[in-house]
């Protein structure tokens, strides 16, 4: 095992860095193993990781379609935050931002864990309460939360169009703890310290089945044959439906595209994460100078990982609104990914009605600050068949139940979550 | 993406709200009573919350708000975005649930 560290660093430096050697090994299935993981993302790898590290347990493998990375880990727009409301939410967010804050050291990777702050602008009075509210529960949870006024914004930054005629920004809710994380390096670095706690990862492997026996999973029917396993663990957000209808299997999901954007690298000026009150648009700088922003879902169900030009449209306007020297950047890339909406936008993760089939999905736009938690939380419900303390309240039934967690309160309709 | 509306010809996306899919079909009391009867729950769960959402064709109820105002059923690939046709749901005898509460009329 390679341990990265800054004798590691230097002895490959004064050695022109000919001794690195890959992260992970190109593994090939076995025919059997105790815990299969379909989908080598963000999650489904910290979850093979947390199985192996934290619960123990051996004869693991993540099953992708495509390449690490490839899927929504790398389309995100790296924001991580536990800003949120409601008492099912809270513990389990703010789980995930104390395990990105040991992260590093826990996986020997650097994955650049920024916590720079998060701020949410308000807009309005009501707004200014509703952000009063949030940052009162957070307090009561333990999460961290400030109160800014409009000076104090306009001191932290200057360019902002505080006086906009039509959405003067009145202040902001922040959370310092919040930031941002180099997202394929989060992807990397579960995928190399799964890989030497004897993880298979097996790249380029759709999985095109899931075999049952009365009423039990006995394995997975892939395009680089059958593969046995007693629990199988979906952690496929974006696709969740279409791998839950292999086992026959229908979920409150649909599938829609979201945009992310990155301009041209410019000096650093934005030193924390914004987001717009008054319509949809969030921004940050990357370290390399890029701004990277995003804003709305593209407003219908879709399949496609690429965007819709009047969503580009409404960003745009977005970020004028809000910074109007944006007008002044080049626009370098744009791309989409496809998220799990959720009936009530909050996630997934529970027991099927298929003994030994576990699901993990309903992601949302939330997918990426989740990965740590979702992780563990999975592996903790895969290895121990009981729910993570932090997590009960992601029953996949919550809807019949009268259960939703429906943050934003928009009812069934995943398109407005 | 443009969409053929029936009366309006073809128009850009913009003048357009998606109102969710258009099946399965809502489960509705019996005329003269005001909630579903106990056995109807399932299906009102089922039809409410539960969702095919998978890749190919689909059928979705779309809103001509910038336009006729007409709702329209748009057959629609869900990968390639390409349209096949719309139609009036009216004319399906279809009566359509507004879902954003833009189209409640």
């Amino acid at each position: 095992m390679q341990r990265y560290s800054i004798v590691s660093l230097v002895r490959e430096a004064l050695r022109g860095h000919v001794g690195w050697r890959p992260a992970w090994r190109q593994a090939e299935p076995k025919p059997e193993y105790d815990y299969v993981v379909v989908g080598g993302g963000g999650h489904g790898l910290a979850t093979a990781y947390y199985l192996a590290s934290r619960y123990g347990k051996a004869r693991i493998a993540v099953v992708e379609k495509g390449l690490i990375g490839s899927g929504n880990v790398g389309r995100n727009t790296t924001i991580v935050r536990s800003n949120y409301l409601l008492p099912g939410n809270i513990p389990f967010y703010e789980l995930s931002m104390k395990l990105w804050e040991g992260l590093e050291a826990d996986l020997n990777y650097n994955a650049m864990v920024s916590q720079r702050g998060v701020l949410n602008l308000y807009h309005s009075d009501a707004q200014r309460d509703a952000y009063i509210r949030r940052g009162n529960a957070m307090l009561m949870h333990g999460v961290d939360a400030t109160l800014l006024d409009a000076d104090a914004v306009r001191r932290k930054l200057p360019f902002l169009d505080i006086d906009n005629a039509r959405f003067p920004i009145k202040g902001g809710l922040l959370q310092r703890r919040g930031g941002t994380v180099r997202h394929d390096a989060v992807a990397w670095g579960y995928a190399r310290a799964a890989d030497q706690r004897g993880v298979d990862i097996i790249e380029r492997c759709e999985v095109t089945g899931i075999r049952r026996e009365a009423g039990r999973v006995t394995g997975i029917e892939t395009a680089r044959g059958f593969i046995a396993a007693r629990n199988v663990g979906l952690a496929c957000a974006g696709n969740s439906s279409r791998v839950a209808a292999l086992a026959d299997l229908r979920l409150p999901i649909e599938s829609y595209a979201l945009q992310a954007f990155v301009s041209e690298a410019l000096k650093p000026f934005i030193d924390c994460v914004v987001t717009f009150g008054a319509g949809h648009f969030y921004i940050s700088q990357s370290d390399k100078g890029g701004l990277v922003f995003g804003g709305d879902l593209d407003t219908y169900n879709s399949y496609a990982q690429r965007g819709n030009l009047p969503v580009i449209e409404d960003v745009a306007e977005c970020g004028m609104a809000l910074m109007p020297r944006l007008g002044r950047v080049r626009l370098l890339r744009h791309w989409g990914g496809i998220m799990d909406m959720t009936m009530d936008g909050s996630p997934i993760i529970d027991r099927t009605p298929v003994e030994g089939l576990w699901l993990n999905a309903g992601w949302c736009y939330g997918g990426f600050k989740a990965t740590p938690a979702s992780g563990l939380v999975f592996a903790h419900l895969m290895a121990t068949a009981a729910p993570h303390e932090a997590a009960r309240a992601y029953r996949l039934d919550r809807f019949a139940t009268g259960h939703a967690i429906d943050e934003k309160g928009m009812g069934p309709h995943p398109q407005l979550h | 993406m443009r969409i053929p509306c029936p009366h309006c010809g073809e128009r850009s996306l913009e003048e357009f709200t998606y109102l969710g899919p258009a099946n399965p079909a809502r489960a509705v009391p019996e005329a003269g009573r005001s909630a579903l009867p106990a056995a109807g729950l399932d299906e009102a769960v089922t039809s409410t919350y539960l969702r095919d959402n998978l890749p190919g064709w689909v059928t979705g109820i779309w809103y001509h708000a910038l336009g006729c105002r007409s709702v329209l059923l748009v057959e629609r690939h869900a990968t390639t975005h390409e349209i096949a046709g719309a139609r009036l749901a009216r004319a399906r005898g279809v009566a359509p649930v507004a879902r954003t509460g833009i189209g409640d009329a």
